[in-house]
């Protein structure tokens, strides 16, 4: 049944890529202006200076995205969960987090900058203090929908808080916890992209941004598709990893 | 020994309190198996989520052998009418969570082996509640309540959302194990039929707020071929006669 899905997902994946490039190459040669290249000239691009020259940009990018979402998920996800289960932690902070939820946080970079420094820290920070928000109300409300009976087996076995949250807690609101990061990355590659266009001579989005300045359409191109593949591998890897986690469902 | 007196049970609703039990009086044997029956809404659920430490906002006093209810002493097996299985377990990880928060060993002994054969589960531990039927469902929850080998067996009518072939199965099936061990057990049901056939002890409550009418020896009770006979039938139309005037 799940590799029935699966297969399913890869051809619907596979027809869409093939049906983007048609549309592209179409672009391409109805215009033929070289801000628009064909697909196959960017591809070739690709394989020629992947290694030369993008690569560094790809780990530096990979990695900060790996590590904002990481970060959100093991601050968020806690916080989420103990806001859900303990209703007076979720009286103390539910304001604080609805209060600061809708300032554009964006508009924080230049403070960020000014405080943390041009590197990493600032680059870090940023995502995690845009995506953190979504996964700490997912997580709270994934365990607020958890129905009372569920509770009442642990109950009369006499079962600690603790295992309260590893017998139910956890597995209940894992899938909500996923879906939440599958948004969150979404999000978490735009920011991404944002910050890497200051201060850092390395990251996807300073490459782009650096291509553009230089006219070089052809790696501009490149440095756009490298980046979305990059972000659709990462949420091939969460659709994998919920596949595993969540087979109960 | 189960010890209950003057066991009040207040709801507070918006407005106002509902009464859901009322000065419930009743001493339940230890190894016996006492059917509760009564009209929805009375309060019988009330009374189980008493038992088993759930509800802990009550007056009066309820004590098992002599001491008060704490769930983290006692063994208390629950089965409820939705089974209160965790869908992300498996049947083999369901029925050994018992044991697992009870922090026993969790190797499949002699006698868990015995018990999951007896209700014929045995090959399909690896599998998740929603691959299982209703009736295997409810089959993997009672396994799990007699492998914890409880003081004390509260079953909240765990057979009526079962199909009426399957019940009778379930229910001859559970007193079969039943008999094996010997729990003291209450059960609650809304069927006047099963509270004749898995009853030694019939309690009968009064429509909301729950009090008790009256308790009944079961003359029925353990007798072969039950349905048939007319003692059964003796019995039911008496039962039936005090739940209605109730």
């Amino acid at each position: 049944m799940i590799k029935v899905l699966a297969k399913d997902k890869w051809q619907g994946a596979l027809y869409s890529l093939v049906f983007v490039i048609i549309l592209w190459y179409a672009v391409s040669l109805i215009f033929s202006i070289p801000i628009i290249p064909s697909p196959f000239a960017v591809f070739r691009t690709i394989a020629e200076i992947f290694q030369t020259k993008i690569e560094i940009h790809v780990l530096h990018s990979l990695g900060r995205i790996l590590g904002g979402i990481a970060v959100s998920i093991l601050l968020g996800v806690p916080l989420g969960f103990l806001m859900g289960y303990f209703e007076r932690v979720d009286k103390l902070l539910s304001p604080l987090v609805y209060f600061t939820y809708p300032v554009p946080k964006l508009a924080l970079l230049p403070i960020i900058m000014l405080l943390f420094g041009l590197g990493e820290v600032s680059k870090l920070i940023m995502i995690v203090l845009i995506i953190i928000f979504q996964i700490i109300i997912t997580s709270r409300d994934a365990v607020k929908a958890i129905p009372e009976e569920t509770f009442r087996s642990l109950q009369s076995l006499g079962a600690s808080k603790l295992q309260m949250f590893t017998e139910i807690i956890v597995p209940a609101s894992l899938p909500e916890v996923m879906t939440a990061t599958r948004l969150a990355l979404g999000t978490a590659v735009s920011i991404l992209f944002f910050t890497e266009t200051f201060g850092t001579e390395y990251g996807m989005g300073y490459f782009i941004m650096d291509s553009w300045m230089r006219v070089n359409y052809l790696d501009m191109y490149a440095g756009i598709v490298i980046l979305s593949f990059m972000g659709f591998c990462i949420f091939t890897a969460i659709d994998i990893a919920e596949g595993y986690i969540c087979s109960w469902r | 020994m189960i010890a209950i007196k003057d066991l009040t049970v207040k709801y507070q609703g918006k407005n106002e309190e509902t009464l859901a039990l009322d000065k419930v009086n009743i001493n339940i044997n230890t190894g016996d198996i006492y059917t509760f029956i009564g009209p929805s809404g009375c309060g019988k659920s009330t009374l189980l989520y008493v038992l088993s430490g759930i509800l802990k906002d009550y007056t009066g006093t309820v004590s098992i052998d002599g001491r008060d209810i704490n769930p983290k002493a006692q063994r208390i097996g629950l089965i409820l009418q939705n089974y209160g299985l965790l869908p992300w377990k498996t049947v083999y990880e369901n029925t050994m969570l018992g044991i697992k928060i009870k922090n026993d060993s969790r190797v499949l002994d002699e006698y868990s082996s015995y018990i999951l054969k007896q209700l014929g589960i045995d090959a399909l531990l690896d599998r998740y509640p929603k691959e299982l039927s209703g009736g295997q469902q409810q089959r993997v929850a009672i396994a799990r309540a007699f492998i914890l080998k409880p003081d004390l067996l509260l079953m909240d009518e765990p057979f009526s959302a079962l199909d009426a072939i399957t019940r009778e199965e379930m229910q001859e099936l559970f007193l079969n194990i039943w008999k094996q061990n010997s729990v003291t057990t209450v059960f609650i049901t809304h069927s006047v039929d099963e509270a004749l056939y898995l009853g030694s002890k019939i309690v009968v409550f009064s429509p909301s707020p729950g009090r008790i009418l009256e308790v009944l020896e079961n003359p029925c009770f353990k007798l072969d071929n039950l349905r048939f006979r007319d003692e059964y039938y003796a019995m039911s139309t008496k039962l039936r006669k005090i739940v209605s005037k109730g």
